[in-house]
């Protein structure tokens, strides 16, 4: 099902089309309402004219992070205070939370792309629908809400905690579709498992997983284990909140809502555009928003764009799974090492749990990586009663990473549930090098 | 023949020993014998008790890393060469003897083991008549 077919399955020259007559109206816009930028433009001699189709998006120049952190906590806002309904802020754990206003036209546009990922998941009207992102600062939660409502299904605003509750209403109420982290789902399930709630007694049959990277052996086992269908929603809080892109029920990369976010890959390094189809820093420039616009804004997340007509009917470009971040990214003895990639192997065997934790230290001036894996219950298994049997399966696990990551790990197993759970984007990476 | 051990995964840091303690004394079930393979990173406690299956159970559920296995446990007389005796016969037969340990049972020495052919050392020790204990004797022992 597609909720808006004239946006999402336009031909690609009216696309560009539109995009260009967006891009020069955004520009002129933050010209003329934002000093940050105005002064930018006026360093690279650059006018709101020079910018005509949307090829020329090149000319413009980035904005990153410390940008929003630096004008903290208005400076980049284009709108009067006046016409902001809404704020969201960032989590700011170093540095100035990232402060994000919304006009009103801003969240219509937030729930029109939001209703367009739920109606791709296949989300009617008469769908009973929890969203458990955390409500509040986050743009998760009611972000989500907002798109539930504007498609008609009946929104169930669990938030986050209180997990048996949930998973109680799950069951009560008949809930047919959730939207969490995907990691949140994995607790969700052990949850209800512990609560003796089992899948024949729920209806979930659709899943909007988001906010965190995830691979398709973490999709596996969520949809095995609560009996969904499970699809990727992507979406950054300086950009929008979650909505920005979505997966079609081909599942072959997340169509991008790209009449209002336009896309860019990028070598994070020399900030060279990269062509269509290689892998590198995905850059979004919002063509529509009101409150805080953003010019070719680095997510430092890392991914590559696919064009070409989708099976859906679909022409709007899709981006493949986020293969890790920018600045996720960890130099150990001089190798790149991405967090994605340890759980690729992690969750490829099944003796081990769907979470581990890396810690990266530096011993005699040698970086090391040590690989924190918790064993599984289910599959710990009479063959394992003996250290050489144990050894053996960590050794199977250092063998993996070190082919993929190229470096060698040490791989540390712990008992299960020792590794710490989060609720909300997990923390999977301690760098004991900056600490010491 | 054989009895049950349980092999719990411990990591090697203060305090995951008690847990798994704690759990076997609110299941009430009691440790007959015990032993510790102790590696630099991890230890496997090897238990046998009076309720294998209970225990176990209640580990699993406790989400503790724990397997039941089958070994052997074979009675001995108190007299000298009794152990070498029984291994002569296993290894004799070319089987390989994965660990060991032994503990006093109603006042005699019992041998715990596992081999590399479980089938094998069944058949080995049926022929040479060696007295074996089988669950039900610890069950029992009360």
């Amino acid at each position: 099902m597609i909720w808006n077919p004239n946006k999402e399955c336009m031909s690609r020259d009216e696309m560009s089309a539109l995009q260009g007559k967006r891009l020069h109206k955004i520009v002129k816009y933050v010209y003329h309402n934002v000093p940050f930028y105005r002064h930018k433009l006026q360093e690279m001699d650059l006018t709101p004219d020079d910018i005509r189709t949307i090829d020329d998006i090149v000319k413009l120049p980035f904005t990153t992070k410390q940008d929003l952190r630096d004008n903290y906590p208005f400076g980049l806002q284009a709108a009067p205070p006046s016409e902001i309904i809404r704020i969201h802020a960032s989590s700011g754990t170093t540095g100035n939370p990232t402060i994000v206003g919304y006009t009103r036209k801003d969240i219509g546009v937030w729930s029109e792309c939001m209703a367009r990922c739920l109606t791709s998941f296949g989300v009617t009207r008469d769908d009973i629908f929890s969203v458990a992102y955390g409500y509040g600062l986050f743009t998760g939660g009611l972000g989500a809400h907002n798109g539930v409502e504007m498609v008609g299904a009946s929104v169930v605003p669990a938030s986050t905690g209180n997990t048996e509750k949930h998973a109680r209403l799950i069951r009560d109420l008949g809930i047919t579709g959730i939207a969490c982290t995907p990691s949140y789902a994995l607790y969700l399930a052990e949850t209800m498992e512990k609560m003796g709630i089992t899948k024949n007694q729920i209806k979930l049959r659709v899943g909007a997983f988001g906010a965190e990277p995830w691979t398709e052996k973490m999709r596996d086992e969520i949809q095995q284990r609560l009996g969904l269908k499970g699809f990727n929603i992507y979406g950054l809080s300086e950009i929008m909140g979650p909505s920005v892109s979505y997966e079609c029920e081909h599942q072959n990369g997340s169509h991008i809502n790209e009449d209002h976010f336009y896309p860019e890959i990028i070598n994070p390094v020399t900030l060279e555009p990269l062509p269509k189809g290689q892998p590198g820093e995905l850059v979004f420039t919002t063509l529509t928003k009101e409150g805080m616009p953003l010019l070719r804004y680095r997510t430092r997340d890392l991914c590559s764009l696919m064009t070409g007509e989708c099976g859906c009917g679909r022409t709007n470009v899709r981006m493949t799974a986020i293969t890790g971040r920018s600045d996720d990214m960890l130099i150990i003895r001089g190798i790149n090492v991405f967090p994605s990639q340890v759980e690729s192997v992690v969750l490829s065997m099944k003796e081990f749990a769907p979470r581990y934790m890396l810690v990266v230290d530096r011993v005699n001036n040698l970086d090391t990586l040590e690989v924190q894996v918790e064993l599984r219950q289910e599959y710990f298994t009479a063959t394992f009663d003996t250290p050489a049997a144990i050894d053996e399966l960590k050794k199977r696990l250092s063998d993996k990473l070190r082919s993929v990551l190229s470096i060698s790990a040490k791989v540390s197993l712990k008992a299960p549930n020792a590794i710490e759970r989060s609720q909300g984007k997990s923390t999977r990476v301690i760098d004991l090098r900056n600490q010491k | 023949m054989t009895v049950k051990q349980l092999s719990i995964f411990l990591e090697n840091r203060s305090g995951t020993m008690t847990k798994v303690l704690d759990i076997l004394k609110e299941t009430g079930v009691r440790i007959i014998a015990s032993s510790i393979a102790d590696t630099a990173e991890y230890g496997l406690f090897r238990v046998i008790c009076t309720d294998p299956q209970k225990a176990y159970d209640e580990l699993a559920e406790a989400g503790v890393a724990v397997a039941l296995s089958d070994v052997f446990a074979i009675q001995l007389d108190n007299r000298p060469g009794q152990v070498a005796d029984t291994i002569r016969r296993i290894s004799d037969a070319e089987i390989s003897i994965t660990y060991m340990y032994s503990f006093l049972f109603h006042g005699k020495g019992l041998l715990v083991f596992r081999t590399d052919n479980t089938e094998e050392a069944r058949e080995v020790i049926r022929r040479a008549s060696l007295k074996s204990i089988a669950e039900k004797d610890l069950i029992d022992w009360e």
